[in-house]
């Protein structure tokens, strides 16, 4: 948005400071660029969309408060105010760094950062550093990774700070040589002078510093000149990666650190009480140390096995916790209760109704919960992969009673979180366990325990009805009833804190709603016109611990929505993916839709048992669709054997991290739609590890299967990270629907139970050889 | 307590440890070569698959005594030096990894594959079991071929 750009142009803050830093043993001037603060054009954003093209075909439906606001917008705005604190530094050794307030948990946010400043300076990627920023206090708001909103709110700031760099590098090298600074260019990290003179960036970083420099006309590059943001790029930290070099959590302090794990009530949050046998578990080789805290009894040993067989021995007086004799299906009923009623549709008006459930998942990120912590009397430190650092350093802190600047969090790139990692239940025990035994420790969750006991993406229930009337949609109702999602801590402050700078219309809409409402209200919008649309949701806490999941609301409210959509289209007589562009609000929703059809072979003949489905959706500004094929022929063991996804996200930074994120979603959408969920029994899942939960394996992803990028046709940076999972689960269920003929109400679709459940509370051994 | 000399990575050591205690808790926390990852403990997740004596196998549930005396190749064995294996190599070409934590065990899986077929089927690489929860599983088949290639050359 040009708006942005010149909002950057006209307000610089701080630019430069000079200061010396000691790197090892090297002492050097660096130079430091501070993001120019930048106004959020948030009247622009509204009226971009209120002049959007309604399509004809369908009645319009007025803009959702997330086609208005969304929550990337929320988060960006929350995180402007301090973004003058975030610096790029270009150091005598040439190399520019910059700690990144934010997580790369695998979405690619450290290639992305590394790509645009690698342009926009003109240094080679191999120069340039972005490492994870331990917390910050000082950065309030702006330390959060979430919302798919962390390129969004750093394009600007980020490419702004290395040109900015750039141009200092040129002045400098002018002074020096006493030319005319537009006679000079810049490559490879040097500035290029007439004849044979060339400087390197490290020779002119103290002087770049010093300089006295107008900045407010300098531009970043034009995207034409791009040779590197928008190419696909491999992940900077992949060599780390293959060589087995790349640290998680768990591998931090291993030769110093004591593992632990934690014995775990019978049931969610069960009640602690007393250790009858601490003695005789301390006893046990390799045991360490017996700690008992509020969620469990931890048992610190030389070797994780030392500890799992400890945990084993313990003999604990467990009592009652919050749901305990619930059930996937009494939790459903009591969810139901709290549907508010349809409005009654016009006399002699058609109806779709139906009604949905998705069963509760959880994220199982391939590294479960885990932390270390090193904690002594008048400081502590901690490593883990926080989303969400600054709150956890705060109230680990207040726990351990020490000051807030005693505490070091240091972020650990997490191996997985989808939305698991915005808590940090583990750093809490993990720091309980260090101070009361007065040694360092590497707690961690046994994946048992991270399935049953690690918050859930809650067990939700769906009741919608599409009236029709003279061959359109004039009303589309959709009451969404779930257990309550907790909003992680910090960003509730942040919904506070943006709440008065929204524009008034979505200030109206959202201003006097709970947290996850508001969450709710920015995230999920409908891309269609369907006449009067009232969708509302309805949340009851009942103790079961609840995180977000990549994708929040959306890829089970949207497809539930996309079936019905399909529903209608057969009411209809019309084709589905043709009847998409007939309602679709978005402009650019009819290229994206044609270019599905295009590439996929959209309405070609099936064998008998298979079939094709389409979805489409819109979130964090980008569009989505996709056609999948599945074979039916067994309705319960459906298989995706094709799949076809096409994005226009905006602006593309690294077309390969992009075509990641979609393939990653698309995973999520075959796990989730069709086998991957679990069942609350007594009080507990029963779910204990990958052999019970049903996330995909290589066989279940189709080998036919391909993302098409569509081109840029605007300058926005659209969200990637989760927006591509909604597609391609509507995409899912409808091929489902017309390959078996039955109409996907309850998801997964496939959920027997067909396992031998591991007893409750013991952690399994494995079968050695 | 008894005492296990193994072979890892091509050093000699030495280890007092319980004859049933697990390899990979023997590697992470008794050695500190934390390339084999966690994921489940009970050969299931495969995240921790590494060599012995060159065949495929899950640390978390093989005994420190069955290792004894044997060649064990953990991730950070693979290259030679500097120099990539073609697995390793057919990763970086691929951009395999989002968050990588179950690249290893993914790679070492491969090598062993690859041992045992040097042009492997589609059928073959959907019989892999190693779970991938960020999905890079089109990204690990088409570096597996890739890697075929590589190995032929």
């Amino acid at each position: 948005m040009g708006r942005h750009k010149s909002a950057v142009a006209e307000r610089p803050r701080r630019n430069t400071v000079l200061t010396t830093h000691t790197v090892g043993r090297r002492r050097f001037l660096t130079y430091l660029v501070a993001a120019p603060l930048l106004t959020l054009g948030t009247e622009a954003v509204m009226q971009a969309t209120s002049s959007s093209t309604p399509a004809s075909a369908a009645v319009p439906s007025p803009p959702s408060p997330e086609d208005v606001f969304d929550i990337g917008e929320a988060l960006k705005l929350a995180a402007t105010p301090t973004m003058p604190l975030v610096q790029l530094e270009v150091g005598a050794d040439g190399i520019a760094r910059l700690q990144m307030p934010r997580t790369d948990m695998g979405q690619g946010l450290l290639t992305s950062f590394t790509m645009i400043i690698a342009e926009e300076l003109d240094v080679p990627l191999d120069r340039v550093e972005v490492t994870h920023a331990d917390a910050r206090p000082e950065l309030l708001f702006n330390q959060i990774t979430a919302g798919s909103a962390a390129m969004r709110t750093f394009y600007e700031p980020i490419r702004q700070m290395a040109a900015i760099a750039r141009a200092r590098m040129v002045a400098a090298a002018a002074t020096r040589w006493d030319v005319d600074g537009a006679s000079l260019g810049t490559d490879a990290g040097a500035v290029i002078g007439p004849g044979s003179l060339t400087a390197d960036f490290g020779t002119l970083s103290a002087a770049a510093a010093a300089l006295d420099l107008a900045t407010s006309s300098i531009r970043p590059k034009d995207p034409s000149e791009w040779e590197l943001v928008g190419t696909p790029t491999g992940r900077v930290d992949a060599r780390d990666i293959i060589t087995g070099q790349k640290k998680f959590v768990m591998d931090h302090m291993a030769g110093t650190a004591k593992p632990a794990l934690v014995r775990r009530p019978p049931t969610i949050k069960g009640a602690v009480g007393e250790v009858r046998n601490a003695a005789q578990v301390r006893a046990m080789p390799g045991v360490v140390g017996v700690v008992p805290i509020p969620t469990g009894v931890a048992v610190v040993a030389d070797t994780i096995e030392q500890a799992r067989q400890g945990v084993n021995a313990l003999e604990v007086d467990f009592g009652p916790g919050p749901v305990d004799g619930e059930s996937n299906a009494t939790i459903l009923e009591g969810i139901k209760q709290h549907v508010q009623p349809f409005a009654v549709p016009p006399l002699g008006a058609a109806t779709v109704e139906a009604e949905f459930d998705w069963a509760p998942a959880c994220h199982a990120p391939l590294e479960t919960e885990c932390a270390v912590a090193d904690v002594r009397a008048d400081r502590a430190e901690i490593w883990a992969g926080f989303q969400a650092p600054i709150v956890a350093q705060q109230e680990i802190a207040l726990m351990l009673g020490l000051p807030q600047d005693a505490v070091t969090a240091h972020v650990v790139a997490p191996g997985g979180a989808f939305g698991r990692k915005c808590f940090f239940e583990p750093a809490t025990e993990a720091a309980q366990v260090s101070q009361a035994l007065g040694m360092p420790v590497r707690l961690m969750w046994h994946r048992t325990d991270d399935m049953r006991h690690g918050r859930q993406r809650p067990q939700n229930y769906h009741r919608i009805r599409a009236t029709v009337v003279g061959g359109q949609v004039v009303a589309y109702e959709q009451r969404v009833s779930a257990v309550a999602l907790e909003v992680a801590p910090g960003f509730g402050e942040i919904l506070t804190d943006v709440a008065t700078s929204l524009p008034p219309r979505a200030k109206n809409t959202v201003g006097e709603k709970a947290y996850s409402q508001t969450l709710f209200l920015l995230m999920v919008s409908s891309p269609y016109n369907l006449g009067v649309y009232d969708r509302t949701l309805a949340e009851i806490g009942n103790g079961i611990p609840t995180s977000a999941y990549r994708s929040v609301h959306c890829p089970t409210t949207r497809t539930c929505e996309e079936i019905v959509l399909d529903e209608v289209a057969a009411l209809l007589d019309k084709d589905p993916l043709e009847y998409r562009k007939e309602c679709a609000k978005d402009a650019a929703a009819a290229a994206v839709l044609d270019e599905v059809a295009r590439l996929s072979g959209w309405g070609r003949s099936m064998p008998e048992g298979f079939a094709q489905g389409v979805g489409f959706h819109k979130e964090s500004k980008t569009l989505t669709a996709c056609v999948v094929e599945l074979d039916g022929r067994d309705p319960q063991d459906p298989r995706v054997t094709k799949v076809t996804m096409v994005v226009d996200a905006g602006t593309v930074i690294n077309p390969s991290g992009l075509e990641a994120q979609m393939e990653g979603c698309i995973a999520e959408a075959i796990s989730l739609t069709l086998t991957a969920g679990l069942h609350i029994e007594n009080g507990l899942p029963l779910e204990g590890s990958y052999s019970n939960y049903d996330w995909l394996r290589m066989r279940h992803y189709p080998k036919d299967s391909t993302v098409h990028i569509m081109p840029s046709t605007n300058e926005d940076i659209g969200g990637i990270g989760e927006v591509g999972i909604t597609a391609a689960s509507g995409a899912i269920a409808n091929a489902y629907a017309t390959a078996t003929g039955i109409k996907p109400r309850s998801f997964p679709i496939v959920f027997p139970v067909d396992f031998e459940p591991f007893a409750p509370g013991a952690l399994p051994a494995p079968n050695l050889i | 307590m008894p005492s296990y000399t193994i072979e890892v990575n091509g050093k000699n050591l030495t280890v007092d440890a319980p004859e049933d205690m697990p390899l990979l808790w023997v590697l992470r926390d008794m050695l500190g070569i934390t390339g084999p990852k966690y994921g489940c403990g009970i050969n299931v997740c495969k995240a921790c698959t590494s060599l012995l004596d060159g065949e495929a196998v899950r640390p978390c549930s093989v005994k420190v005594s069955t290792a004894a005396g044997r060649k064990v190749t953990t991730i950070e064995g693979l290259a030679d030096g500097e120099k990539l294996h073609p697995v390793q190599q057919a990763w970086l070409e691929q951009d395999v990894p989002q968050c990588g934590y179950c690249q290893p065990g993914q790679i070492m899986n491969a090598v062993a594959l690859l041992s045992r077929s040097s042009d492997p089927s589609d059928e073959e690489i959907d019989a892999i079991e190693n779970v991938c929860r960020c999905g890079t599983y089109p990204r690990i088949r088409a570096a597996i071929k890739r890697a075929a290639e590589l190995q032929s050359d």
